[in-house]
């Protein structure tokens, strides 16, 4: 076992962990964080994003070790004083969301692309959440989306 | 008077965001994986390599002893306790079928069935543990290849001695709907105009974003089952019958639900196993699949293939239409694995007006994971081989696909209409939505460009393809489904609940799993009671509170799920009339109820159901000549199916040298009826379209000559993101339903059921003037370039 400290969603944590646990197991088993969701085992999905010091990582190609000493929020960290992140807004507003189990990972990825752009055409968009499958949208409100963020100021 | 100002009109097409989406964008979610308990084990599977075998010897001591092992279990331990897993539909009386075992006990069908299982203190204790388990196989050759298994070629259950599970035929002249097709076929022969066409439909896999999971609970009075399903309601009673454990003894809660699109209507081998291990150990276990386990047993869809004669006129009125369908089973019948080919049998006549039809199915088991419903079920495979060979036919006749359409199809003053294939439609307009459609397209001037780039011999060429279509969905009549050998019915049931604070607990028999039941429900009852919409929760999914209910699927939630709350609704208003005419010392003829209050005709005079439901909360001045409860239940079996419809066009850019297929524009014009949430069926189709585009040119099922297979992650599955789909352009013709009191129709399936066959035409569109008469699904560029190749050689 090995001693991490890992701030996660404000609030700092020392735990014992096997050196292969995953980060996704670590936020879900031992912290409780289960808006944050495991969808494959390979990779591709993306329903584990969450963001590492300020920007997106898949939370399942980490192990929970490599994260000892780093800042970690996750889905449910976003938003402030009980409002919601824009772009939680926005995925409510513009429907971009069906059965919600990539939405976690989609908003934090989107938000990690609008740091990057904050004015992304759609094809910027589509492209930049790439990495985050869904099944439900067929990703048309997931880019509408996106895009009504950034126009309201979501990259902030 | 109570003012409803503050209230939209109606509810009924409002766009109202949804009520599901405050849990799910926060995180605040309820996936059965979340679920932890006091003293929860965990469960690995053990599974085989190979997909045909017999399994000679199984070691687990080294299992047992590995560090917070509880328990190991092979199938021999459990073959007298098992029992089999069902098969709800029968097609013919003489079906045959397998022993279905949750886990195996001496013989493996398939890669990925399941031969043990391990229980242990944490989830990596198990799967350490599961690595140590030691199974000996005797390899036996398996049967792998559709074709060649329907010809018993090599028997994928020695057993049984055949592949064939059923063959079961429509024919028109038989059954009184039409004329005898072989003479429609003959005579089209001499001078008229024959198509004879095989398409493949691949097989498929429904990879919904959640894994399946389940936790059981074994130390509760009713044995608690936690389970990512589309169908609470089945998995109870399947429990009960396949494990004999008392059916009132059994809760089922499907709680969050990440995805189904048929993939999870199932009775799964894992849900036995899971009771069986939380009932062997007393303790609550769960069991949560890995991607890669989803991908070899979760249930596929499709995999058929279709020889198809199509009989016309010289003037391309089609005279007959004639299908051999090939089913793969693959290697167990589930659920409704062997009726997937007839949800589509009385659907291949599509919109149109044919005086013949003749339709054959065999049923074939295969050495593969076992298939059954997936997004549309039957009815995309028949819509794809119709509108395949409607413009194979406009090619030959030489005119354009879309007058050869509107010369066959039922016209819209012709409704209700009977079909060949013995169904009656009982409204739509293909006239209406197929116009909009070709507005919305700008279909001339892309017409006009195609021509151009023909013209000029640009490498990348312009394809336009059309898919018109209508389905069978809102699942189903009873009567229907059971003369057809389903043991099930297709009612629904609902609860409406008033709460003394006016508040309002709808209970619905529906399970959804991201198709917004809690928003929709809530808009139908507030317009319905003249309550606000915030004021209505709906409960589903959990037996102990949806006590009655058939769950989701087949496109049926709202025209029989809705209209059984609407029901509801009606009885809980019809209820309030005595007492709101005793409290009012009125005589109950002269009330009218409007904007949820009874007002007493004439005066102003009236109390709203609020004050009603706070009343019978009461009771003081209630004088007994009434029941005191407002709160209703409603059960409703639909009269009929409801029959959407819609016209599809799609452009594609094909690169001629590189073999790559883009899609330029989608259009979309859907007939569903009235629309509850127009948001939420926008919705709809964009994920049906998207599923539908996949299977024309992205996802295929592909095992290797062992029988692995070998497409088995998102690395090797191409679910398509973001960047490989179009926007779409999506619009609606409103044609109500007569079927149902709202005039709805069904919209989950339509999208998946349309788009397949408009991909493929664009595609092979484009590339007629190089001689491809035809593409294979998936149109990769490999396959698509092979085709140029192919065409200009020939």
């Amino acid at each position: 076992m090995t001693r991490i400290t890992v701030k996660v969603d404000g609030s700092s944590f020392t735990d014992e962990v096997e050196p292969r646990t995953l980060l996704v197991h670590y936020l879900r088993e031992q912290l409780g964080k289960t808006g944050t969701v495991v969808g494959c085992d390979t990779g591709n999905c993306g329903s584990c994003t969450v963001h590492l010091d300020g920007r997106s990582i898949k939370s399942c190609s980490l192990l929970a070790v490599q994260a000892d000493g780093h800042e970690v929020t996750t889905i449910e960290g976003l938003g402030s004083n009980g409002q919601l992140h824009p772009m939680q807004q926005a995925f409510h507003e513009n429907h971009a969301l069906q059965c919600g189990y990539c939405t976690p990972g989609m908003i934090m990825q989107s938000i990690d692309l609008l740091a990057d752009n904050p004015d992304p055409s759609e094809d910027d968009v589509r492209l930049g959440i790439e990495g985050n499958l869904c099944r439900c949208t067929g990703y048309q409100n997931i880019v509408k989306a996106v895009r009504a963020a950034a126009a309201a100021g979501g990259a902030q | 008077m109570t003012t409803t100002e503050d209230r939209p009109a109606t509810e009924i097409g409002n766009p109202r965001r949804r009520k599901e989406d405050a849990r799910l964008i926060t995180g605040r979610t309820r996936w059965t994986d979340n679920i932890v308990l006091p003293g929860m084990q965990h469960i690995a599977m053990v599974r085989s390599p190979f997909a045909h075998a017999r399994i000679t010897s199984i070691d687990t001591e080294a299992a047992r002893a590995s560090t917070g092992v509880v328990a190991v279990i092979t199938g021999a331990d459990i073959a007298d306790e098992q029992g089999a897993l069902p098969n709800a539909w029968a097609v013919v009386s003489d079906q045959q079928a397998p022993v279905h075992p949750s886990m195996a006990v001496d013989h493996v069908a398939f890669a990925g069935e399941i031969v043990a299982m391990v229980v242990a203190r944490t989830a990596a204790e198990a799967n350490d543990a599961a690595e140590l388990v030691d199974v000996d196989y005797e390899e036996l050759a398996p049967a792998l290849e559709l074709r060649a298994a329907a010809r018993d070629e090599v028997i994928a259950h020695p057993d049984l001695g055949t592949n064939v599970s059923a063959v079961w035929a429509y024919d028109s002249a038989e059954s009184g709907t039409g004329g005898d097709v072989e003479a429609a076929i003959a005579a089209a022969r001499d001078g008229g105009i024959v198509i004879e066409r095989e398409f493949r439909q691949q097989r498929l896999i429904p990879a919904f974003m959640e894994p399946r999971a389940i936790v059981v609970d074994p130390t509760t009075e009713q044995m608690t089952v936690w389970s990512s399903t589309q169908v609470p309601h089945f998995v109870k009673i399947f429990i009960a019958l396949v494990l004999g454990i008392p059916e009132h003894k059994i809760r089922v809660i499907a709680p969050d639900v990440g995805g189904g699109f048929g993939g999870k209507l199932q009775f799964t081998p894992e849900e036995v196993l899971t009771v069986i291990a939380a009932r062997r150990t007393g303790k609550p276990c769960k069991y949560c699949e890995t991607r890669s386990e989803s991908f070899m047993a979760a249930h596929h869809g499709r995999d058929q293939w279709q020889q198809v004669t199509l009989a016309a006129n010289a003037d391309g009125t089609v005279t007959g239409l004639k299908v051999e369908l090939t089913a793969d089973m693959g290697a167990y019948l589930g659920l409704v694995t062997s009726a997937i080919p007839l949800l589509g049998a009385f659907m291949y006549n599509g919109i149109y007006k044919f005086p013949s039809y003749h339709l054959g199915i065999t049923n074939v088991f295969t050495n593969k994971t076992w298939t059954d419903a997936y997004r549309g079920a039957g009815r995309p495979e028949a819509t794809y081989a119709i509108e395949r060979v409607m413009d194979e036919l406009a090619v030959r006749v030489g005119v354009d696909p879309l007058e050869i359409r509107e010369r066959n199809w039922i016209k819209h003053e012709e409704f209700p209409f009977s079909t060949v294939s013995g169904l009656q439609y009982d409204s739509g307009n293909y006239e209406a939505a197929t116009a909009k459609a070709r507005d919305l397209f700008r279909y001339d001037d892309l017409r006009k460009e195609q021509a151009e780039r023909r013209e000029s011999g640009d490498p990348v060429q312009l394809g336009i393809g059309i898919s018109t279509y209508t389905e069978m969905c809102g699942l189903a009549p009873s009567r229907w489904l059971g003369s057809m050998g389903y043991v099930g019915g297709g009612w629904e049931h609902a609860a409406v609940r008033m709460l003394p604070t006016g508040k309002v607990e709808v209970v619905t028999g529906t399970s959804p799993h991201g198709q917004g039941h809690e928003t929709a429900w809530s808009q139908l009852v507030a317009d319905r009671l003249g309550v606000a919409f915030e004021d209505v929760e709906v409960l589903h999914g959990d037996t102990q509170v949806a006590v009655r209910g058939l769950d989701t699927y087949g496109s049926r939630s709202l025209a029989v799920g809705g209209m059984a709350v609407l029901a509801a609704a009606d009885k809980v208003i019809e209820k309030a009339k005595p007492i709101a005419a005793q409290l009012l010392e009125a005589n109950a003829d002269d009330l009218e109820f409007s904007a949820g209050r009874y007002g007493v005709r004439g005066t102003d005079a009236g109390l709203t159901l609020a004050e009603l439901a706070f009343a019978v909360f009461q009771g003081h001045k209630l004088d007994g000549s009434a029941e005191g409860c407002l709160d209703a239940d409603a059960t409703l079996d639909p009269d009929d199916f409801s029959f959407p419809h819609g016209t599809h066009l799609c452009a594609v850019e094909v690169d001629t040298e590189t073999g790559l297929s883009t899609i330029r524009s989608y259009v979309s014009v859907d007939d569903v009826g009235v629309v509850v949430n127009p948001l939420i069926v926008e919705g709809q189709v964009h994920g049906g379209l998207a599923q539908g585009i996949a299977q024309a040119l992205y996802e295929e099922a592909v095992h290797d000559d062992s029988g692995t297979l070998i497409s088995g992650s998102f690395d090797q599955y191409l679910l398509p993101g973001a960047p490989d789909l179009p926007r779409f352009e999506t619009a609606r013709t409103e044609t109500p339903a007569t079927t149902n009191q709202l005039g709805v129709k069904g919209v989950g399936e339509a999208g998946t059921i349309a788009s397949t066959p408009a991909v493929v035409n664009a595609i092979v569109d484009a590339l007629r003037p190089l001689g491809v008469t035809d593409v294979t699904m998936p149109c990769t560029p490999y396959r698509v370039w092979k085709a140029i190749q192919e065409g200009e050689q020939s």
